[in-house]
């Protein structure tokens, strides 16, 4: 080839320069390949394991299977609550444009009543638009068909089954029992400080007060899992795999819901508490408020008219009189004052004193009830007679220190511990109490006259009835004192298991046993033959009991003639008892609110209690008033 | 007598077919139709469809295939030509679709004139440069630069990033292959990145949006991003082998956007894995290479700058697509070579590989 020749020569190294570039191209296409490689090797190889887990994040959707609720059972298996399976018609409202056209048009086909629409709304308020919603609960057979056929017009309106509480004994022990209901933000906190968020995935409902509340845990069970495959439009298209949800534990109580039920009838209208103990046990036998509700209204959202109706009752009966009702003992502080005076040694069952009446301290006359006085009084006749001078005196020799110390040990103005929520205290007085309890410094000194009404159950004297029980209860025991409980045991509901709540005592109390037997004694003698004897008379047992009455209202002088007061300024009437006397198997606090005196309303609701528990007798209707029962003084 | 027409015919047929690129992509083709297979089976199968398709685009290939480079050189022009003036059209009178004017309606169908282009630019410019061959100046350069950008600004107004990508990189690399100094490449490159600035302030939003979630799609993991996140989980749940033909959870539970078209690569990689996507990779090498191998040996400038940007326009269809799929690219819409679904994008390969193989066959009789 010659190489001077020009014209070839350039094609020639035009073709060579041509050839380089077709070289450096498919460099730089191997090049470019190898990166995608690389890229792919990261993808496919190194970051292999997380994409997977995204992929399997993308198409498995975990949904929960929500556990059947434990079941409530009294102490003889009745059911208290249980849970029955229904149809409900529920919306998702982030899946429907328009809620209101939608129910209209859903209420031309399955009946929505104005009170349905209106839960709805509520339920809405309270919740994320992507819950599904009841719209409509409890469908029939009908209903749920004749949706089923429309189903196609209301994308985002599904019927749902689902279980609900129910508690067949309506509002039988409601204050026991408590409610479920939706749960809200404070529940959820609630289920997060105790780490079960991911258990309560798809619960809807949670224990709002008593023992559903209490025992929530128990009583949820574990959530299952379905495993269920979605495309990108979430829509299920096959079930993967499902684990099956654990019901929840069953409740086996110490109450007697036949007791519990003839208990609140036996209190007829009237508003008050009743706590009945097994002494030997400190198990709840009754534990009765009046009035009482229905916890079936609260189950699947309760209506806003009910809601106001319980709660703006001026008998109010959401509240828990039994545990969160304080009030002056009255006299039924008597026997527990007696019982500190022999413990410390500041008076012995037959010292006497002269009662004239009345009591003089520091310029001011403390009353007796009874008129010119009981006259010669020993620690027996103070107790049967209810004699009030005797314990000015007795509260005055002991001080107010020994007076709380005691009080404290049989567990008044403490918290009993009970197993429902939110307890009151109460106010057991003393000079650290006032302390504490007001702000003013000349408020804050505690003055001696103020011992002497402490000693006859009133002043600052204020108690639940629970703990008025526990104390009657610790001493039917002969000092043992339990920690009252309304849960008996709690069975597994995997293994069947049983664990009993309450195996020890909480405390045994260094009483002399012959003082505890003179102080039960004396309250024997009071139903025999002093303040409770009408109320008892006639009992086949001996029993122990004290009347009380709570005064609210003070006629400085006057004569207190409570039947001609209006009813809501009438005192307070407590009763507490124990029977049968030698063995005694039921120890109980009685409290009507204005029932005037003890032993005209309070104690005979407790004779029909005891009538009942130990003899089985039914009573004829709710307790009568006696209205002829003796006052205090007798 | 028979036997001979028969021999003739089957002469006439296979003549100027070039076995090689043919059999590269037949494999592709089988791949393709298997894929759109899985990523459509579940309702609305495309395979039946994509077949014809396929078919359609061998019978455009083959008639190609039989024209010699310089009949090819008469379509230059007027190809160009015609793409410009539809490019204008469109801009006028172009219908709307997804907020991008990229269809000219036509009454009973409407087209998309940037497709044309793809071809038209390569064969314009090759055309231009042959032309000018004796005596090649800078104004020759300046020049086919002029004709190369006035429309691939027409196809970037539509908006249509993918095209104008595709139709740029063709008439480089007839340029590059012309001989464009590697002084004036290098000045470009660095001019390219100084205008980086300025072009962002050009681009539209969603093009912006798309190079954003590019950088980091978790940014906008339900909107733009949630095509690059879906399809990277595919591709990296494939793992080794993948999850088996049918078997793609991503691509089967409608995870994947755009399965059979645009992001089809994810759908073959979750179900054959790395070594699906090797294979995959391989196949485009091979005919890349044999591709390569046909532009060194062509006879003229015309075919030789022409075979190459074909040659590499198949390679930035395959490494754009398998690159923004797999999330090292921005989103653009840019089909993978063969294995795509849809008519018009498979024709222009096809042609492509027409001219290829036409080049090839004819490259003896210039010699001669």
């Amino acid at each position: 080839m010659p190489i001077h020749d020009s014209p070839l020569n350039t094609q020639d190294s035009d073709l060579d320069r041509f050839r380089f570039r077709i070289a450096f191209a498919a460099s730089a296409v191997v090049l470019a390949f190898a990166i995608l490689i690389g890229r792919f090797v990261y993808l496919q190889v190194v970051q292999r394991d997380y994409y997977t887990t995204r992929a399997e994040d993308n198409r498995i959707s975990l949904v929960p299977i929500t556990p059947n609720r434990g079941v409530i059972l009294d102490r003889n298996g009745t059911i208290m609550a249980r849970n029955y399976s229904a149809f409900t018609l529920e919306i998702t409202p982030s899946k429907v444009d328009n809620l209101d056209a939608t129910i209209d048009a859903l209420a031309k086909v399955i009946e929505v009543l104005p009170k349905d629409r209106r839960r709805f709304r509520k339920l809405l308020e309270e919740s994320k638009s992507f819950e599904s919603l009841p719209i409509r609960t409890r469908l029939s057979d009908e209903e749920v068909a004749r949706f089923a056929v429309n189903r196609y017009r209301f994308p985002g309106i599904e019927v749902k089954a689902r279980l609900f509480r129910q508690y067949p004994l309506g509002a039988v022990a409601s204050h026991a029992l408590g409610y479920i209901n939706r749960i809200n933000k404070a529940d959820l906190d609630t289920i997060e400080d105790n780490e079960q968020e991911a258990n309560y995935k798809g619960t809807d409902h949670i224990g709002k007060t008593g023992l559903e509340q209490k025992y929530e845990f128990q009583l949820h069970g574990e959530t299952g899992y379905e495993e269920v495959e979605i495309d990108a439009g979430g829509r299920a298209v096959r079930s993967l795999s499902r684990t099956a949800p654990v019901s929840g534990n069953n409740l086996t109580l110490t109450l007697d819901a036949r007791l519990q039920e003839m208990t609140e009838k036996a209190f007829g209208d009237r508003r008050g508490a009743l706590v009945a103990i097994e002494p030997s046990t400190g198990g709840i036998l009754a534990l009765v408020s009046t009035p009482t509700f229905d916890p079936n209204l609260f189950v699947d959202g309760i209506r806003s008219e009910d809601w106001d109706q319980l709660n703006n009752s001026p008998d109010r009966p959401m509240v828990n009189r039994a545990l969160n009702g304080a009030y002056p003992p009255g006299s039924t502080f008597k026997p527990f004052m007696a019982l500190a005076a022999l413990e410390i040694g500041k008076r012995t069952a037959n010292q006497t004193i002269f009662d004239p009446g009345f009591f003089n301290f520091g310029g001011h006359t403390f009353r007796d009830d009874k008129k010119g006085g009981h006259g010669v009084v020993d620690m027996y006749k103070s107790i049967v007679q209810s004699c009030d001078t005797y314990y000015y005196m007795l509260a005055n020799d002991m001080g107010i220190d020994n007076i709380a110390r005691f009080m404290a040990s049989v567990g008044l103005g403490q918290f009993t511990g009970v197993d429902i929520e939110g307890e009151s205290k109460g106010v057991l007085p003393s000079p650290e109490w006032k302390k504490a309890h007001f702000k003013r410094p000349e408020q804050q000194k505690w003055f001696a006259g103020e011992t002497i009404s402490i000693g006859i159950g009133q002043g600052y004297n204020a108690y639940t009835p629970i703990q008025m029980a526990q104390a009657i209860a610790t001493i039917a025991n002969d000092g043992v004192m339990y920690r009252p409980h309304l849960v008996n045991y709690i069975t597994d509901s995997k293994t069947g298991e049983k664990t009993l709540i309450e195996t020890q005592p909480l405390r045994t109390l260094p009483w002399k046993p012959q003082n505890i037997e003179f102080i039960k004694k004396a309250m024997i003698g009071v139903n025999k033959e002093g303040t409770g004897a009408r109320a008892f008379a006639g009992a086949e047992y001996e029993s122990g009991g004290k009347t009380g009455t709570a005064q609210l209202f003070s006629l400085k002088g006057a004569d207190y003639r409570g039947g001609k007061l209006k009813q809501e300024l009438r005192d307070h009437a407590l009763f507490i008892a124990f029977a049968p006397a030698d063995h005694p198997k039921i120890a109980l606090a009685v409290l009507v609110e204005n029932g005037g005196f003890g032993a005209q309303s309070a104690a005979p609701i407790a004779r029909m209690v005891i009538d009942y528990y130990l003899l089985g007798k039914q009573p004829k209707g709710p307790a009568q008033d006696d209205a002829t029962a003796p006052d205090e003084e007798e | 007598m028979f036997q001979q027409l028969l021999y003739r015919l089957r002469a006439r047929l296979v003549d100027h077919i070039d076995g090689p690129l043919l059999t590269i992509a037949l494999a592709l083709m089988a791949f393709g139709l298997a894929t759109v297979y899985s990523a459509t089976y579940d309702a609305n199968n495309r395979a039946l469809s994509q077949l014809l398709n396929m078919c359609v685009g061998l019978a455009a290939m083959w008639a190609v295939a039989q024209l010699p480079p310089q009949k090819l050189m008469r379509f230059a022009v007027p190809l160009y030509a015609i793409g410009v003036v539809l490019l204008v059209l469109v801009y006028i009178v172009g219908v709307k679709v997804n907020g991008a004017r990229r269809w000219l309606p036509l009454g009973f169908t409407r087209i998309q004139p940037a497709e044309i282009l793809k071809i038209a630019m390569p064969l314009m410019l090759a055309w231009y440069f042959h032309k000018n061959e004796a005596a090649l100046r800078a104004r020759h350069y300046l020049i086919a630069c002029l004709l190369l950008l006035v429309p691939i600004a027409l196809i970037a107004r539509q908006p249509d990033l993918g095209t104008a990508i595709l139709v740029g990189a063709a008439g480089f690399y007839v340029i590059f292959f012309a001989g464009l100094p590697w002084k004036v490449i290098v000045s470009m490159i660095l001019a390219c990145a100084g205008a980086a600035p300025f072009v962002w302030t050009v681009l539209h939003d969603y093009q912006r949006k798309r190079i954003l979630t590019l950088i980091d799609p978790t940014t906008d993991p339900l909107g733009a991003g949630y095509h690059i996140i879906q399809s990277t989980i595919a591709i990296g749940s494939g793992g080794g082998f993948g999850k088996g033909w049918l078997e793609g959870t991503q691509t089967h539970l409608e995870f994947i956007p755009e399965r059979h078209t645009d992001f089809i690569f994810a759908v073959f990689s979750e179900e054959h894995g790395l070594l699906g996507n090797s294979i995959l990779v391989f196949l485009y090498l091979l005919l890349i290479a044999r591709g390569l191998m046909i532009t060194a040996n062509a006879s003229t400038l015309f075919a030789r700058v022409l075979g190459g940007s074909i040659t590499l326009t198949f390679f930035t269809y395959a490494f754009v697509n398998m690159g923004m799929v797999s999330g090292i690219l921005p989103v653009v819409g840019v089909p993978l070579p063969f294995m795509s679904y849809g008519g018009t994008a498979l024709v222009t390969l096809f042609l492509g590989l027409g001219i290829l193989m036409s080049i090839h066959s004819h490259r003896m009789l210039v010699k001669k």
